[in-house]
Parts: structure tokens; sequence; C-alpha cells
């Protein structure tokens, strides 16, 4: 899972490089192995996400945080691109909120996202993005796929018609609970989530029931099972804290 | 002279929907029909969703009545799980109930058949509507629209939201009512019943100019439907069955809405989207019944509320036995209202309404579930199968409107023959047909809920049977 090179930990013996750029004109000043994206917030520059969430690696899965950088003809993610000595990086042209819109668009026409019955109504990170980006329309038909939920889990169900692939739940039982009974199969569109060896959720040896997929999930895809509509609120503060935890374990508290 | 009068669509209802009328050689009127056009197919779209987003999914079946819905879809869901929800919680629910009867009522009242009834069947059609009704009756048409705001806006106290709020869960409700909105609807309350008290005086009045209309709006003798509880008084929400004959007679009496098939086999004709319903001991078609707000008013032995219970008692003495015509509706809705509004008094009266415990959890422990309530339409069923893991296998809805689908086909055939003669017809006699539709108050968006096939053809024909033309 872990695509980018492991975070160094700086301290006195192992500096980093401190390198300055611009976003949207600003100078900024950023480590080397820090991403734009991160930069970009540390100075209160919002860039939209999807699959990014704190505490977890980076995927550049859903393309929503792409940027400009000038010289460079194509869009980049900026959760794993890493910044240069006078890059200049645009966050909001037309071009990259034009882009942005049309990804929206076609993440609801790949799935049947139905906000009006879902138990995420109201505090959907797709929707939230819907509504920020001024998504009004989607101007591409609608593939209705025909995708089942997987109720056989006694505490949580998986409703695929959901999912927009962002694979949190992937990462989070992989890396902070190391179970790692989720995974990815097929491709491209026919690309899925899947328990173990695919099988129902229920069966699953390695699930250890602990609910972090769920809470991590951008939106109802994963929910905890009765939970009527809009009743489904994730909590996901734990997960930096969990990751620092789980981190001392491993005895890298204190390199 | 023979032929077909078609009037599509039918103005001033919930849906879509179309009549026929089938005229003889003679001008005779020898048959007419009343078409639901349109199809909706939720039994079937809902299989395979987890059971406890029945009532969401169901709710957003209709904008008027949702609370019906999500009421009946969660009592289905709470049989599922097998949990009888805490006490503040059922009154909670009926407490929305009756918030929705009230603006649902005023709706159909008001704003759908206040111009037939206010400016007369015969009047010009371009101005037969409720803006027409505002030019010339101000007052009455402000009342209408008043107590419907009243009834919308209790129902977003209660639940968040005046349409599709999502509060009823299975279980119960998913929020307690605060102090300050019950302070806000009890507020509302004496001027509600002000309205109710001086429209119900108005109406009364005026019965005698519909003399016509109440001979022949669905005026045959039928069996009735309609839920009582323990005292057999007039009940909307936990109650039992009953249902009557023409002569009054009780035919079947408390009834567990979970026996309904048993009572009700439902046929399917190939001219309509609607299932007919009708009363399986009699087979079809003579099991036709009735249900809705007269209907309601004639199996109950009382309203159980004072004000109410004087207004029944005047209604029921207009006929020696149950009030046959279906005209009589539009009364016994205004008596609804004023039996909802001291419903709702006195149950906000009652600290126990404030309680925060309001919910039942538990894990589906039956594969089946029946929830049924009274809509303001009429009767409403929701019968539910679950899998081991509590996703939907199979649903199967029974509609108000669908009940009374028989009585409005022989409704319409009724006021056709009063009326019309020959192909030529008078405008104001096509608006009485429509008119005999508007008193059941249908709901066509709500009862059209599939079946599994199409069974839909529109059929043009002359009186010896050859079809002119077929859509």
């Amino acid at each position: 899972m872990k695509q980018h090179p492991q975070k160094k930990v700086r301290t006195d013996l192992n500096p980093s490089r401190l390198l300055t750029f611009k976003i949207d004109e600003r100078d900024v000043s950023a480590h080397e192995d820090e991403s734009i994206l991160t930069v970009a917030r540390q100075n209160g520059i919002s860039i939209p996400t999807l699959c990014h969430l704190d505490g977890l690696s980076e995927r550049g899965a859903c393309r929503l945080c792409i940027i400009e950088v000038k010289g460079v003809a194509k869009l980049l993610p900026s959760c794993v691109t890493f910044p240069r000595q006078d890059m200049e990086v645009i966050t909001n042209s037309e071009r990259v909120v034009t882009y942005r819109k049309k990804i929206l668009e076609l993440l609801f026409t790949e799935r049947n996202h139905v906000c009006s019955v879902c138990v995420s109504n109201g505090h959907c990170e797709l929707q939230n993005l819907a509504v920020e980006l001024g998504v009004t329309h989607v101007r591409y038909p609608y593939l209705y796929p025909r995708h089942a939920v997987d109720a056989s889990h006694s505490r949580f169900s998986i409703d695929h018609n959901r999912c927009v692939l962002c694979l949190r739940c992937v990462r989070v039982c992989d890396e902070i609970e190391g179970a790692h009974t989720w995974d990815i199969m097929g491709r491209g569109i026919t690309s899925q989530v899947i328990t173990d060896l695919n099988q129902p959720w229920g069966t699953s040896e390695t699930c250890t029931g602990c609910g972090k997929c769920v809470q991590v999930c951008p939106t109802g895809a994963l929910s905890e099972k009765g939970k009527s509509v809009a009743e489904m609120i994730k909590r996901r503060q734990f997960l930096p804290y969990l990751q620092m935890m789980r981190g001392r374990q491993d005895d890298s508290w204190q390199k | 002279m023979s032929g077909t009068i078609t009037i599509e669509p039918i103005s001033r209802i919930e849906g879509h929907g179309m009549i026929t009328i089938i005229v003889e050689d003679d001008g005779s009127i020898s048959d007419a029909r009343f078409h639901v056009t349109q199809f909706r197919g939720f039994e079937k779209l809902c299989e395979g969703r987890p059971f406890y987003e029945m009532p969401s999914i169901t709710e957003r079946i209709c904008g008027i009545c949702p609370v019906s819905h999500s009421l009946a879809s969660s009592k289905a869901c709470d049989a599922i799980l097998g949990v009888h929800p805490p006490d503040t919680g059922v009154m909670l629910r009926r407490l929305l109930n009756c918030a929705e009867f009230i603006q649902s009522h005023a709706l159909s009242f008001f704003y759908l058949s206040s111009p037939d009834l206010l400016l007369g069947m015969e009047s010009d059609p371009a101005k037969r509507n409720i803006i027409g009704v505002i030019e010339a009756y101000p007052e009455i048409a402000g009342d209408g629209i008043r107590l419907r705001k009243i009834g919308q806006q209790i129902i977003e106290l209660i639940s968040g939201k005046r349409i599709h709020s999502a509060w009823v869960v299975p279980g119960g409700v998913n929020a307690p009512l605060c102090a300050e909105h019950r302070e806000t609807m009890l507020q509302m309350i004496p001027e509600a019943l002000e309205i109710i008290t001086r429209t119900l005086t108005m109406f009364k009045k005026s019965l005698e100019k519909y003399r016509d209309e109440i001979q022949t709006f669905a005026n045959f003798p039928t069996l009735f439907m309609g839920m009582v509880d323990k005292e057999g008084n007039l009940e909307h929400v936990d109650g039992r069955l009953r249902i009557i004959d023409a002569k009054g007679h009780i035919v079947a009496d408390d009834i567990d809405p979970a026996d309904y098939q048993e009572y009700i086999g439902e046929a399917v004709e190939p001219w309509s989207y609607l299932k007919s319903p009708y009363f399986k001991p009699m087979g079809y078609p003579e099991g036709i019944y009735r249900v809705g707000p007269a209907a309601r008013l004639n199996v109950c032995n009382g309203c159980g509320t004072v004000l109410a219970d004087q207004e029944w008692a005047e209604f029921r003495s207009l006929e020696r036995g149950p009030i046959m015509s279906s005209f009589f509706n539009h009364y016994a809705r205004l008596i609804e209202i004023l039996y909802c509004i001291e419903t709702l008094q006195k149950l906000l009266d009652d600290p126990a309404i404030l309680s925060p415990r309001i919910r039942a959890f538990a894990q589906p422990n039956f594969l089946e579930g029946i929830g049924c309530v009274e809509a303001p339409r009429g009767t409403l069923i929701h019968h539910y199968r679950v899998d081991e893991n509590g996703l939907m296998t199979w649903a199967n809805l029974i509609v108000a409107t669908g009940h009374n689908n028989l009585a409005m086909s022989r409704g319409v055939l009724q006021v056709a023959k009063r009326f019309i003669t020959g192909t030529e017809v008078s405008e104001g006699a096509l608006n009485r047909v429509e008119a005999v539709i508007r008193a059941f108050d249908p709901c066509l968006s709500c009862s059209t809920h599939a079946l599994g096939r199409r069974p839909f053809t529109i059929r043009f024909r002359k009186p010896d049977g050859t079809i002119l033309r077929e859509l």
C-alpha cells in the first residue's frame, strides 16, 4: 500500500532540506518530504480531497486534489506530489476546478449514490464535496450497476452502491489495525473492495470487528447495521492518535 | 352516437389517472373505468436493501402522506425486530400522524375539492382552482392554507423536517421532543380548532346544495373497512381492523393486521396499474369495500374525543345505516381533522411525551413483518420478508387508494349515468366525473407499486367490443 518513500523522522542528526516555493502566488516554505497538499493546508489554502485521510498513507486514488504546476502540462495530485525549489503551484485555476467537477460527476455516475435514503445523508464527504464545488447537475449518463449489499457481518454492512473506491478501508485495516481484511479486486470500472478472499464479510477469518473501516469510509458504503437515514455519523478523530500509539509499540517513538 | 369519452388527465388529484366512459348507440352509458396510468415499482426496487432502510425508502413514495408510509413501514420493521417501541415512542409516532392528517385532509378539502364545492361544479374551469377560491372566498382559502400550514409546522417541530424527515425509525423514533417545541405546538391548537369549527359549520350548512352529487357520488352499498381501538373507537395508528357490511353489521372484527391476507385478496386488471383488493370471503369483484375517512367513521363506535364525538353522532344521523355516498368523505375529513386536533392536545398535555426513552434496539429476530396504519386516504399495509442478514427479499404494499379502486370505477359509472347522455357532454358533467374521484382523494403516486409485470394497455373500444385503438 505504501507507495511513496517512507517518511524519514527528522532529528538534528538527520535534517531534511527546507524549500521555498509558491502556492497560488504566495511564498511558502516546506520540508522536502512534505506533500504539496500538506504544505497548502499548513498555509490555510484548502484543496478538496476524498481519498486522503490524516493518519493514513497516501493513495492518490480520487484525483480531486489535482493542481497545476507551472511548466508541467499534466495536472498533478497534490497528495502525492512533493515540492521542488521555486516551483509555482496553482490550486484553483478554472481548468483545475472544471476537472474536479468532472471527476465528482463521474463518481456519481459510476455507482448508485442516492443521498435521500442513505445512512450518511448530511454527513457524507462525497455529498459535501458536491455542494462545495457546486455540482448541481451530472452531465454524463448514469451506469446504474447492480451491486448487492453485504450484510453478513453481525454489526456492519457494506453497500457497494455507495463505494467510491477511495480504499481508506483497505489502508486503515492494513496500516492501523494490521488485519488486512479488506483488499481490492478487478480492474478499472469493475474494481470492488472485498473482504478476505472475496467472501461474505461475516465469514471473514481475519476481521477483528474493530469497525475502523466503517469510521473512515467517506460515504455511506460502510455503515453500522440498524442505522437509519442520516444517522451514520463517522468518528475519525482517533486516527492520528492511534497511529502515534501504534508507532510507539514499533519503537519508532524514540527515533 | 356511440363512442368513448376519455378524460385525461384527471385534474386536482395526487398523481396521474385517466377515465374512460363507453357510450352506447342510444347515448346511454354502458361502462366506465378509472385507470391509473403511472407505474412506480417500489415493491421491486427495494429488494436487496436492508430492511431498516425501508421507512425512508417508502417515505419517498409520497410527498403528502410520507408519514403514513414511514409509520406502516416502521411497524413492519418493529415486527421483524420483534420489539415494541417504548411508550413515548408510540405517543410521538401518533402525534406525528395527527399532524399529517391535519395537513393532508386540509390539502384535499381546501386545495383540491373546495373549488368544486364553493365555486360550483359548473363554474368556469379556468377559475375553478385554489386561485379562484382565493379570489372569491379569501377567508375560506386563508383558513385552508393556515390549517395546512399548522399541520406541516407541527410535523417540522416534531421531526425536524416537513417532508421526508426520516424521523420514524424501526423500534421507535430517532429524536425526542423538546419542551420548547411542545409549547409552540400547544399555542397553535386554539387557532386550528377555530378554523375547523368554522369550516364544519359552513360545510354542514351547504350540504343542501349538493343533493345531486350526494345521490350519485359512489352512493351504493359496499363493505367498509377501517381501524378501531380496543373500545371500537376511531384509531389511526395502533389498532385492529374491522369490516362492516352495507347494513352496518360487523362481518369481521378484531382482525390483527398481520392476518390481512386471510381477509383481503388482490386482483389485477389489465387496464390499470392499480391493484384491485377485495374482501376474500366474498370473492372478486363482489367483495368490493371502501376505506378512507367516511369508511372509518362508518365502522367505529365513536371518536373518543369530546367535540369529534358530537360531530360523529351528527354525521352518522344522516343515514340510518352506514353513510353510503362517498361525497360525505369531505364531511368525514373535516371531522377527522377535529379529532386529530383534540388528540394532539391530549398527547401534548401528557408529560410523558417529553421522555427521552423513545427507541427500542434489536437485531432482526423474525424473517417477516407486517405493519398497518390508517393513512389519510384509508388503510395502509406494508408487508416485508427479509433474509437471515436482514436484506429485503420481498415486499407487498396495499395502499389506501387501491382498496377504493373498485368503488371508484363504480362511482364514475354512477355519475356518468346520471349526468351524461351521448358523447356530447357538458363541461360541468365531465367535472362531476372527476369530482367523484376527488371525493376519494386518491393518491395514485402512492398506490401503484409493482406486481413484477406490466399489465397496462389503454383500450378505446366501441360498445360491441371492437377495439378502436390500443396504446
